[in-house]
């Protein structure tokens, strides 16, 4: 790729080359369908110019082209249509063993937090070779999470969480860019995405002391109060938590919902918006109580009281309680 | 053609005959005027107003990005420059701009009828673009607004300090010039066509502007009620839209784009309408398969309504429905594809002219083929994720709605000038600007489709130093389109004064507008035209000795 006109973006993640591909199918038939319009209307223009003594011929029209160039080019656009979401499918769906790493957007910047502790701003650090899963909040505005050597995207919403995932294939250090206008310093909200190699990473890091993020929530968990309510070893007023990440819960109005991060942020920062069957609306709303940063911690915490064959620094620096025993004070 | 009045075309020089241009003189008479033709005229002077100042802004935008650094205006001064160009151009000009003018004038014309079903509202929606186009030009003049043509919340609501409520206030008012304005066209269509027109014998104009109306006041309420949520979250705090009030962002993308997306149609089928009458009328032929063509500008307006969430492919919407609204996108790509091969199957054994006119259909087809096609690339989800918000975008919807809507206004202009105006524009000049402006197109916004691949951010104030060539390509193609535009606008006055007297007929057009005088008198018609052909009957009608009148 040239330094000055650059034609092609690098192509640094497993979907680069499957988007690519497509892309190029795209060209081609977009190219082959521009060539003939612009070839048959140059044509025709040149061929039934005005001659002195000849006049133009008068058709009607015809029924079967009609429908020809109705029905064949919509057949064309359907393996469009199927290629791409094939493609969007497998963009939208995380592999099950995809390392989380939190992501908070706030004008302008981008805040990382990794599972193990490590806190970034504006730089991601990740591997070859594994699946990464971002879990994504905004502070104010919606950002955009874009990398053009992943060819990815995606919205970055406040009072939600949005996730992205990619396994990144090439080191080197590729840009990140806000893609949604957010204001003032939109343009200025980029960053880099370094990828290193396994080894780099783990050296990267080993740097630096951190707790991991899971660890942090625990902290939070107790010192905020949840603990004396939700646990296992007596009849709690609320719920135990322990396995109920990403399992189905039933609530007191007859639906079931899965307890996914959005489900747990939301039962976080306004617990009555969805009761569970058997409780009672009693647990205090925790919004504008804490930050996006502790709520990525808290939903980091209770996640990994339902993971524990997660391979993650955060159950294993954890005590030595089983899991579905989260320690009480 | 017997029972029709023809008059005789107007000898040189002879100012005698009263027509709609001379019929009152004082400003009192085109102020109150309730004539169709002179409110056409009004929304000319208005519409060309807003697209030099929409132009200056986006030559600002051009200039900025001919380096990386942000180094001719502050960021918050560029992020109000392009909200102003997107606002101008969409707001005030590509939504009216054919209609208002072009098809104010023509739509009674074409049906044989005195005027449109209610003058008095007609100039009533003047007066609102009027209204609107006034506290724009104050919001712009008091620190303007920063929230991008599209007011994405909560940035608009919580987040911008910039006048967003009064741009609000604008747009909500325009908007109920175009529901007149579509209002006008839908009982004038329905219930004032001459004796003997019926819908299959309609010019495609006339079908074209109906599906517009159709959209103009089904959707433009719901754009209306939108901006007035996010007044209302911005001035109450009532939760709507922001999160952490309660409300759901993405709400406010699926009523914006419920309209916005629809809009987009307004603003390119009065272009395609333009179209098919260039197109017949200088091949000299029936257009191929009307019905089709006429059907599809339906189809259009009907399933333009089912794909509006395709722009928020990565906004948050869910797995399904992203694929059902990408389904639905390609579903209305069949329409719009029929009408090109229609256009291009109409050539074909024609007795072809290349006037102005022509040239700009021409270039019309070029470029719409182009926009239309990178528009399917959108429509594909996998690709979708990586170009939206890129300047792919950005490209794209520049091919359709500069490429396209412009093309057919100025080819529209070309060829209506001497309806209008009693006089010919010079055609040596006119085909020079239709060249330059369809190279000064390419080379402005083609370097945007790679830009965009290769991942340059729309809205972007300073970039990295490799995006650099492609803006340099795209700011230079920008000065040679700013040529092509500004030529007409000379050489359009010029004629004014001294272009040639144009007879009743100098193409020797189907259609009614061509069968009274030019300029045409108040009334239209001197008798009520009956109608007892089918529409584009060039086979009756015989080919003018020239190829076109010149200009001395």
């Amino acid at each position: 790729m040239s330094k000055y006109l650059p034609l092609w973006p690098d192509q640094a993640s497993t979907m680069a080359s499957q988007v690519d591909l497509l892309y190029i199918y795209l060209l081609l038939v977009a190219g082959v369908m521009t060539a003939l319009i612009f070839l048959a209307v140059t044509v025709l223009a040149i061929k039934y110019r005005r001659r002195p003594g000849v006049a133009a011929h008068q058709i009607e029209g015809s029924t079967i082209l009609e429908l020809g160039w109705s029905i064949i080019p919509f057949f064309v656009m359907l393996t469009f249509f199927i290629w791409g979401a094939v493609i969007f499918f497998q963009e939208r769906t995380p592999p099950a063993d995809a390392t989380e790493v939190y992501v908070v957007a706030k004008q302008w910047m981008w805040k990382i937090e990794h599972i193990e502790g490590q806190h970034e701003i504006n730089e991601l650090h990740v591997p070859t070779g594994q699946n990464i899963k971002l879990i994504m909040t905004s502070q104010d505005v919606i950002h955009s999470f874009y990398i053009p050597a992943f060819r990815l995207k995606q919205d970055v919403l406040p009072g939600r969480y949005t996730t992205l995932w990619f396994k990144a294939t090439v080191p080197g250090r590729y840009h990140l860019f806000c893609a949604e206008y957010c204001g003032t310093m939109h343009s200025g909200m980029g960053g880099d995405i370094v990828v290193m190699k396994p080894e780099d990473y783990a050296l990267w890091m080993a740097g630096g002391s951190s707790t991991p993020l899971a660890e942090n929530g625990r902290a939070l968990f107790s010192s905020l109060g949840c603990s004396t309510c939700h646990r296992s070893d007596v009849k709690g007023r609320g719920p135990d938590l322990a396995g109920i990440y990403d399992k189905p819960v039933q609530l007191d109005d007859g639906r079931t919902v899965i307890a996914d991060d959005n489900y747990v942020r939301e039962s976080i920062l306004d617990p009555t918006a969805k009761i569970v069957s058997g409780f009672k609306p009693v647990m205090p709303a925790f919004q504008g109580i804490v930050t996006d940063e502790q709520l990525n911690a808290l939903v980091a915490y209770v996640k990994s009281l339902s993971q524990p064959a997660q391979g993650s620094a955060a159950l294993q620096n954890a005590p030595a309680t089983s899991p579905g025993q989260p320690e009480v004070q | 053609m017997a029972t029709t009045s023809i008059p005789a075309s107007q000898a040189p020089g002879s100012t005698t005959k009263l027509n709609y241009l001379n019929n009152g003189h004082t400003l009192r008479s085109w102020l109150l005027t309730t004539d169709h033709k002179r409110i056409a005229l009004l929304y000319l002077l208005s519409v060309t107003a807003f697209f030099f100042l929409g132009g200056f802004f986006a030559m600002l935008i051009r200039l900025e990005l001919l380096t990386p650094e942000g180094d001719l205006m502050q960021a918050d001064t560029y992020n109000k420059v392009f909200t102003m160009h997107g606002m101008i151009m969409v707001f005030f000009f590509l939504i009216p701009v054919v209609p208002a003018v072009l098809g104010n004038f023509l739509v009674p014309l074409m049906v044989g009828a005195k005027d449109l079903a209610f003058p008095r509202i007609n100039l009533l929606s003047w007066y609102l673009y009027v209204i609107a186009g006034a506290l724009f030009l104050h919001c712009m003049l008091n620190g303007g607004v920063d929230t991008g043509w599209t007011f994405y919340t909560p940035y608009s609501t919580a987040a911008s300090n910039t006048n967003v409520i009064e741009a609000g206030l604008a747009v909500f008012i325009v908007g109920f010039s175009s529901i007149f304005t579509g209002l006008n066209f839908i009982v004038t269509i329905h219930r004032m066509r001459a004796p003997g027109l019926t819908w299959s014998r309609l010019p495609l104009f006339i079908w074209a502007h109906y599906a517009t109306s159709l959209i103009m006041i089904l959707g433009t309420p719901v754009v209306a009620i939108t901006i007035v949520l996010v007044a209302v979250e911005r001035v109450f705090h009532l939760g709507i839209f922001d999160p952490r009030l309660g409300g759901d962002p993405l709400l406010f993308q699926h009523l914006f784009w419920f309209y916005s997306h629809p809009a987009v149609y307004i603003m390119i089928l009065p272009s395609m309408g333009v179209i098919s009458e260039l197109i017949t009328c200088f091949s000299r032929k029936r257009v191929f398969g009307y019905k089709f063509v006429a059907l599809s500008s339906i189809a259009i307006a009907v399933i333009g309504f089912l794909v509006w969430a395709h722009h928020m492919f990565v906004a948050g919407i869910s797995l399904y429905a992203a694929m059902v609204f990408s389904f639905l996108t390609f579903l209305v790509g069949v329409p719009s594809a029929v009408k090109v091969f229609n256009w291009t199957a109409t050539l074909y054994k024609g007795s072809i002219t290349y006037a102005t006119p022509m040239l700009y259909a021409f270039g019309f087809i070029g470029l719409f083929t182009i926009g239309g096609l990178t528009g399917l690339f959108l429509g594909t989800l996998g690709i979708d994720v990586h170009v939206t918000d890129t300047y792919f975008v950005v490209a794209h919807f520049h091919y359709v709605m500069v490429g396209g809507v412009v093309m057919g206004f100025l080819g529209g202009m070309h060829f209506w000038w001497p309806k209008i105006t009693g006089r010919m524009y010079p055609e040596y000049w006119a085909r020079l600007s239709a060249l330059l402006v369809f190279v000064g197109f390419n080379l402005t916004f083609f370097p945007q489709f790679v830009l965009g691949y290769v991942g340059m951010p729309r809205r972007y104030w300073q970039y990295p130093p490799e995006f650099q060539v492609l803006n340099v390509l795209s700011t230079a193609g920008a000065s040679v389109l700013a040529v092509g535009y500004i030529l007409p606008m000379i050489y359009f006055l010029w004629s004014l004064r001294y272009g040639p007297i144009a007879d009743a007929n100098p193409w020797n057009a189907a259609g009614l507008e061509w069968q009274t005088a030019s300029p045409p008198p108040t009334f239209n018609f001197d008798q009520t035209p009956v109608v007892t052909w089918e529409a584009y009957n060039y086979d009756e009608i015989p080919e003018k000795e020239l190829e076109a009148p010149v200009a001395q």
